[in-house]
């Protein structure tokens, strides 16, 4: 077995899965979706790719990609800033016989397939950035190699609610974890093993599956592939069974976030020796004023609270004024809250301000979204 | 020859900074922590590039290594460029020999060839030793005003205090006509802030010239300003108004914590049209725990505090448990405060631990003796045992 990370080419889908969230992804890619208080989406599958020593890394994206582009830049804070490889952002209508407008994962890797082949990586992993993850990459693919399975999914067994399987693939297993048939979007409660749309394989086997498909008019990585291919193809289930939260709507967004309130759960997410990359915006530390009071709380830098905030999660240069109380709430990125104001099981968007006495409440198993930019 | 630029500026970085004993134990003074995310370094440098100066050389003796990982490419600071942008400067050997940098003079001395790849015509000379912000380029605007050989910026200091300074004397056109360091009996208030701008010519004359000199201490203070001044060249004083510390003593570096939490802060972090940038690391935002009280204090990302934290200044990655205790102290990044330890008063470095029930420090206000009291330090990489005591004013740079 001749091969380093290197040769592993990672393509990451930006925009896959953006209409479980509608809200959040209304000016945004599903990849720059903020998420725990100072990530975005795609930090997860990028900075796991770039701890796994992969170097070569294509973003598929397909519209509402500017916070996107925003955010990535350079690619140098997730050390993607190569000479050879590094990030590339793959934009739609790459040449012009694009429509920009494909319907599936096939027809998207199809308008990239020259770039593919260019980088000349023996595996290629896919993604999607709907996952607060933080895989060892290495590991799955070594356990690829290993199997000698054509293609290895990631996957995690678990009792799952009829609303977490409605927009998801679930396997099932036969011998040695190979997948024997794939349900897709069909809401069944209980125990299964779930699709987390992670997956590797020969980037030659992929070039061809995408070529022979797409000529047939086919474009779903799931249904034309998984389903359609499960007994053709070998394909094999790898089981993850670290720390992780899928987004597939604003509720589960909400639990996730919380769910890094638990010390325990956001040490293993961001590992002293994994860790977990963002753009920087030089901001100061988080200012305590006098007599604030805070508890159960993820804070990021440059925020300055004055007033009450209890099982939150404020972003970066959050402000929260005296005699204000905030509960239960997700604050992103330069949200103001002014004085003597009371927020409860809500979200509000970046650059939210809400002004003096001000009370925005919501029920507590139904948080309230606030979108970007408006003042209340 | 690299593209010309008009300003270079030359850090000096390789001080020692005895007076903060343990805590420069392992790095350099400029290299050490402040205000929670930064270092000092991280305040000259970040002048310089919001005053639009992207050449800065930083001189580097004195325990490099944790300075010269920080710095890397400059890319933290906006300086890691195609022409000019940060490079270390360490001493080296040449076909004559090998020489140490002996003084601030002579470590620019040696760095000549640096400047002269740049041909500038002006050479600002830093310091890695305070607190501010300051736009050089309003004061290299002056320097040119004045047509000056040499421009010194100055600052107001109280008369009490004039005597820990170099002491200027000028004209009300701001024509520098005496300088004594460190005067026992001060007979004016504009003390040196340590920045000087040279014209590269006059710069490159008097530094060859004290070189000559085998006398000379070599240091700008004491050599380079009094011969300017004695051959009548045109030496103008830039009046800087503003917040501006030194932190080279345990109680100023203190202090000047402190002072960042105090409700109207002189030296505002939080302005976005004159950030100060500084290398992080990827840490996740901090966790404020269920039983945590915090209060008057300023945390950085990667820590997770259970404690009660009150009137600190708590650095990257820091640990305080569920009944620790800390107030009116700074925490260095990586400490860790366990379970029923109190902390106050003091300093604790980089990845130290305090152990269960250890007490390090002591408000003045419970010492009889006003003399014995003083900010506590505990050193870097150190452990304070279950139930040991670190008394005021103490510094401990072994683990106890």
């Amino acid at each position: 077995m001749s091969y380093n990370m290197t040769n592993v080419l990672g393509i990451l889908f930006a925009n896959t899965h953006e209409g479980s969230v509608p809200e959040l992804a209304s000016k945004r890619t599903m990849a720059s979706i903020p998420f725990g208080g100072r990530f975005r989406m795609v930090d997860f599958p990028l900075s796991g790719m770039s701890n796994s020593g992969m170097s070569k890394i294509g973003i598929i994206t397909r519209a509402n990609y500017q916070s996107l582009l925003d955010h990535i830049g350079s690619a140098r804070p997730w050390d993607l800033s190569r000479t050879d490889g590094g990030l590339t952002l793959l934009a739609p209508f790459g040449r012009n016989t694009d429509t920009g407008l494909f319907r599936g994962k096939l027809e998207a890797l199809y308008s990239c397939i020259s770039f593919i082949r260019h980088t000349d990586c023996e595996y290629t992993v896919l993604t999607d950035c709907d996952l607060v993850i933080n895989p060892d990459f290495h590991h799955l693919v070594d356990a690829h190699i290993e199997s000698g399975a054509d293609i290895t999914a990631v996957c995690h067994t678990d009792e799952y609610t009829e609303e977490e399987t409605k927009d998801a693939s679930c396997f099932k297993l036969g011998e040695n974890g190979r997948v024997e048939a794939v349900a897709i979007n069909r809401a069944m409660a209980g125990r299964r093993t779930m699709d987390l749309n992670i997956y590797v394989m020969k980037t030659s086997l992929l070039i061809s599956l995408v070529e022979d498909l797409v000529s047939l008019g086919k474009y779903s990585f799931s249904r034309d592939v998984l389903q359609e291919k499960a007994g053709e193809l070998d394909i094999r289930a790898y089981e993850f069974d670290g720390f992780y939260r899928r987004i597939c709507d604003l509720d589960s967004y909400y639990k996730a976030n919380m769910a890094l309130l638990d010390h325990e759960n956001l040490a293993k997410l961001v590992k002293s020796e994994r860790p977990v990359y963002t753009k920087d915006r030089a901001d100061a530390p988080a200012r305590y004023g006098f007599n604030c009071s805070v508890k159960n709380s993820l804070i990021a830098n440059g925020c300055i609270i004055e007033g009450v905030v209890e099982n939150s999660i404020l972003f970066r240069g959050v402000k929260v004024g005296k005699g204000t109380i905030v509960k239960n709430a997700i604050l992103m990125q330069d949200t103001v809250v002014g004085k003597d104001c009371c927020l409860l099981n809500v979200i509000t968007d970046k650059n939210v301000t809400v002004n003096d006495g001000q009370t925005v409440t919501s029920a507590e198993s139904c948080p309230l979204y606030i979108s970007k930019g408006r003042t209340l | 020859m690299y593209n010309k630029k008009e300003c270079v500026a030359m850090l000096l970085a390789g001080g020692q900074g005895s007076r903060l004993y343990a805590l420069t134990k392992k790095v350099a003074k400029p290299a050490v922590p402040y205000g929670g995310k930064y270092r000092i370094i991280d305040f000259p440098l970040s002048n310089c590039v919001n005053s639009g100066i992207d050449t800065v050389g930083v001189l580097t003796q004195y325990q490099p290594l944790v300075l010269n990982d920080y710095i890397g490419n400059g890319q933290a600071w906006n300086l890691d460029r195609i022409h000019g942008g940060v490079h270390i400067l360490p001493p080296y050997q040449t076909a004559a020999g090998a020489q140490w940098y002996e003084g601030t003079a002579n470590a620019i001395y040696q760095n000549l060839s640096f400047i002269e790849r740049y041909d500038p015509e002006y050479v600002v000379i830093l310091s890695g030793d305070h607190i501010y912000k300051m736009d050089y380029s309003e004061m290299l605007r002056y320097h040119k005003e004045k047509n000056a050989e040499c421009t010194i910026a100055v600052i107001d200091v109280p008369i009490h205090e004039a005597s820990r300074f170099g002491i200027m004397f000028a004209h009300d056109d701001g024509s520098v006509y005496d300088f004594v360091e460190k005067p026992k009996e001060p007979k004016s208030t504009l003390a040196s802030m340590g920045i000087y701008i040279f014209s590269t010519a006059t710069l490159k004359k008097y530094l060859t010239e004290n070189e000559m000199d085998t006398t000379a201490t070599k240091d700008f203070g004491k050599n380079i300003i009094p011969a300017l001044l004695q051959n009548g060249e045109r030496v103008f004083a830039y009046r800087f108004e503003g917040y501006w510390k030194d932190v080279g003593t345990i109680d100023s570096l203190w202090d000047a914590n402190m002072e960042l939490l105090a409700a109207n802060v002189d030296l505002d972090l939080y302005d976005s049209s004159w950030r100060i940038y500084s290398n992080n690391d990827s840490a996740a935002p901090h966790i404020i725990g269920k039983d945590a009280r915090i209060q008057s204090s300023m945390v950085t990302n990667g820590c997770y505090i259970d404690g009660d934290v009150e009137f600190s200044v708590i650095s990257g990655g820091v640990t305080i448990e569920e009944g620790a205790k800390v107030q009116y102290s700074v925490l260095f990044p990586g400490a860790v405060i366990k379970k029923g330890a109190v902390v106050e008063y003091a300093i604790v470095g980089e990845d130290s631990v305090i152990r269960e029930n250890a007490h390090v420090g002591a408000a003045p206000e419970t010492i009889e003796e006003k003399d014995a009291w003083g900010v506590a330090v505990v050193g870097q990489n150190i452990e304070v045992g279950e139930g040991k005591a670190v008394a005021p004013k103490q510094i401990i740079s072994e683990s106890i």
